[in-house]
């Protein structure tokens, strides 16, 4: 399990300098300028589609494209992040992205981590074969089923409606397996201390298991919120009315239809990308906590 | 997220047997059946239909018929399905070694005591997290062939006649591929510095006292101790590369022509869009089993690697 905060490092300062071959501030100072000078190249290569992007979403559509390239434009145009709410309705978009965000966010978690809590503290005959039904799916890529499952919901009526992009992804197998992780490191005889005061099981995961794995929560909670944000295919497949589009697929039709007007696009891009960058930087450490428990561990 | 799977942890112990078992049934139940319920109506049916309608003839209007393996018959006479094919194996092909390389390279500079280094690797994984939709956007103007980025670039550089990219049947695949590893790679990276964490220092402090230089302690300390975490993002590309849609649909839509066109997408096509449920079954099928063999015999090779 690592973060990007906590990650100790190879070589520590004292090592380095004691260390045969050449050595002395002097050298120490040039290999610490080489390595920034490595990592900020690095860097240039991530970021520049987003400098490039951003610089974009400031210009008139005539000067995206534009030779030579102006990283800064001249006039920044800010009325770009204005304009566009009148030209798609942008607004309506991100409401419907995060209603089924939070929606599902909430349905995974909650039902997520209250089956984990059965798989992992609670013995039963048929558990173990259960949570095999659950992990054989996991291996199976969704592009496989994806077309039984549009058979049960257009039989169903409920494509078109919200109803089928939250009932298919609110129960993933994903989040059970995850949490059913995090709390097998839960010792059981803490369990087994709260059942002696008094407490069920339902009391157990309330008040015992779920403080204790708030973290695992909230990387959960983050990773299923992003993902479904940034959900394409779902919404793609089953969204066709205007007005119960999420904000990837109003930007993409925007693309489709003004395909000429970039500064417009990069404007919507650089909106539709903004809440999840917010996100990721507050909750950055869960984030890589989650890839790498759920990745890593086990 | 396909892989969790890949190393199962051991079953939990569980609380002690002192209680009735019906009572614990009832208790176990009732955590997990609100999960699922949901679970097993909207992922396990239809994983186990679509193994049953690969063999069956079923369109929107008629009725399922079994019809054995006359989808796969039909496949196989597909040009649309060989095409499909083909560059689902070169997006895997070019994907995965370079995300592979590209991810241990981030891993490895950014595994430094430096100041700010956190900054850093924060850049290099926020590709991974933004939309798809955002990140071919971006990329489809980058490429542009007359006054993108790229091709300035490129011409900078003293290359006469760029390529067109996402214009151009020869290379629109390889601009896709380049988009993916470029999103891909700050995930990978996390993996491989978890990796890196694990590798005592003491390896590296002996190896240069016996005066091995950088490249020798890289070759003989760090690729061998990282090989389970490679193994892992082995598997897991593989799987990610073969199943790659939504980067398709939304970059160039299968085309020009149909030369990025890949299996899933064509599962897509012929299942929802044409609404031939048992045939695009049978192409998932085919596509479910390459992603199967492939896992198994990279599971394979692991095993025999760490037998010898």
């Amino acid at each position: 399990m690592t973060t990007l905060r906590e990650a100790p490092p190879v070589t520590k300062g004292p090592s380095r300098h004691a260390r045969p071959g050449p050595s002395g501030p002097g050298y120490a100072r040039l290999r610490r300028v080489l390595a920034y000078a490595g990592l900020a190249a690095v860097t240039a290569l991530t970021l520049v589609p987003f400098g490039w992007m951003l610089s974009a979403a400031l210009k008139r559509d005539t000067e995206v494209l534009a030779i030579p390239i102006q990283w800064i434009p001249d006039e920044l145009r800010w009325s770009n992040f204005t304009e566009i709410w009148d030209r798609i309705p942008l607004a309506a978009y991100l409401g419907n992205s995060l209603f089924l965000s939070v929606t599902i966010t909430i349905l995974q978690v909650l039902t997520g981590s209250f089956a984990a809590y059965g798989f992992a503290k609670v013995r039963f005959p048929g558990r173990d074969a259960l949570f095999l039904g659950y992990i054989a799916t996991i291996a199976v890529p969704w592009q496989a089923y994806m077309v039984p499952q549009y058979i049960m919901m257009q039989r169903a009526e409920l494509t078109d409606t919200y109803w089928s992009i939250i009932l298919l992804q609110a129960f993933g197998a994903f989040g059970v397996f995850m949490m059913r992780q995090y709390y097998l490191s839960i010792p059981d005889e803490l369990c087994e201390a709260a059942r002696i005061d008094g407490l069920n099981d339902y009391g157990i995961y309330r008040r015992i298991v779920l403080p204790l794995s708030k973290p695992a929560l909230a990387s959960l909670a983050l990773l299923t919120f992003v993902n479904t944000w940034n959900d394409y295919m779902g919404p793609f497949i089953y969204l066709t009315s205007n007005e119960l589009w999420t904000v990837q697929l109003g930007l993409r039709s925007f693309v489709g239809q003004y395909e000429a007007e970039y500064a417009m696009i990069m404007t919507g891009a650089v909106l539709s990308v903004l809440p999840i960058m917010v996100i990721f930087l507050f909750g950055q450490r869960y984030f890589i906590q989650g890839i790498a428990t759920s990745g890593l561990k086990g | 997220m396909a892989s969790v799977t890949t190393r199962p942890a051991p079953i939990a112990p569980g609380a002690p047997r002192r209680r009735r078992p019906w009572r614990n049934i009832l208790i176990g139940t009732s955590f997990i059946l609100p999960n699922f319920l949901g679970f097993a109506l909207f992922t396990l049916v239809p994983v186990v239909a679509a193994f049953a309608l690969a063999f069956m003839d079923w369109d929107s209007y008629g009725t399922p018929e079994w019809v054995g393996l006359e989808n796969f018959q039909r496949l196989w006479d597909d040009e649309s399905f060989h095409v499909a094919l083909r560059n689902t194996f070169y997006y895997a092909g070019g994907h995965i070694p370079l995300t592979l390389v590209a991810s241990l390279g981030l891993a490895l500079a950014l595994n430094q005591k430096l100041r700010g280094v956190n900054f850093f690797r924060t850049a290099a994984f926020f590709p991974y997290i933004t939309s798809l939709v955002a990140v071919a956007v971006v990329w489809n103007m980058l490429f542009n062939p007359t006054a993108g980025p790229v091709n300035l670039l490129l011409e900078a550089v003293g290359v006469d006649d760029p390529p067109r990219w996402v214009s151009s049947t020869g290379w629109a695949m390889p601009a896709v591929i380049i988009t993916s590893v470029w999103r891909d790679m700050g995930y990978y990276m996390v993996l491989y510095l978890a990796g890196l964490q694990t590798i005592p220092k003491e390896y590296y402090e002996a190896a240069k006292v016996d005066g091995a230089n950088a490249w020798q302690r890289f070759w003989g300390i760090t690729l061998p101790s990282l090989r389970p975490t490679t193994f892992f993002v082995l598997v897991m590309l593989t799987i990610q590369s073969f199943k790659v849609l939504d980067l398709i649909v939304v970059m160039t839509g299968g085309g020009p022509g149909r030369s990025t066109l890949v299996l899933a997408q064509l599962v897509y096509r012929e299942g929802i869009v044409e609404g031939q449920f048992g045939y695009s079954s049978a192409i998932a099928l085919v596509l479910f089993l390459i992603v199967f063999g492939v896992t198994v015999t990279q599971f394979r090779l692991n095993e025999r690697r760490n037998a010898s």
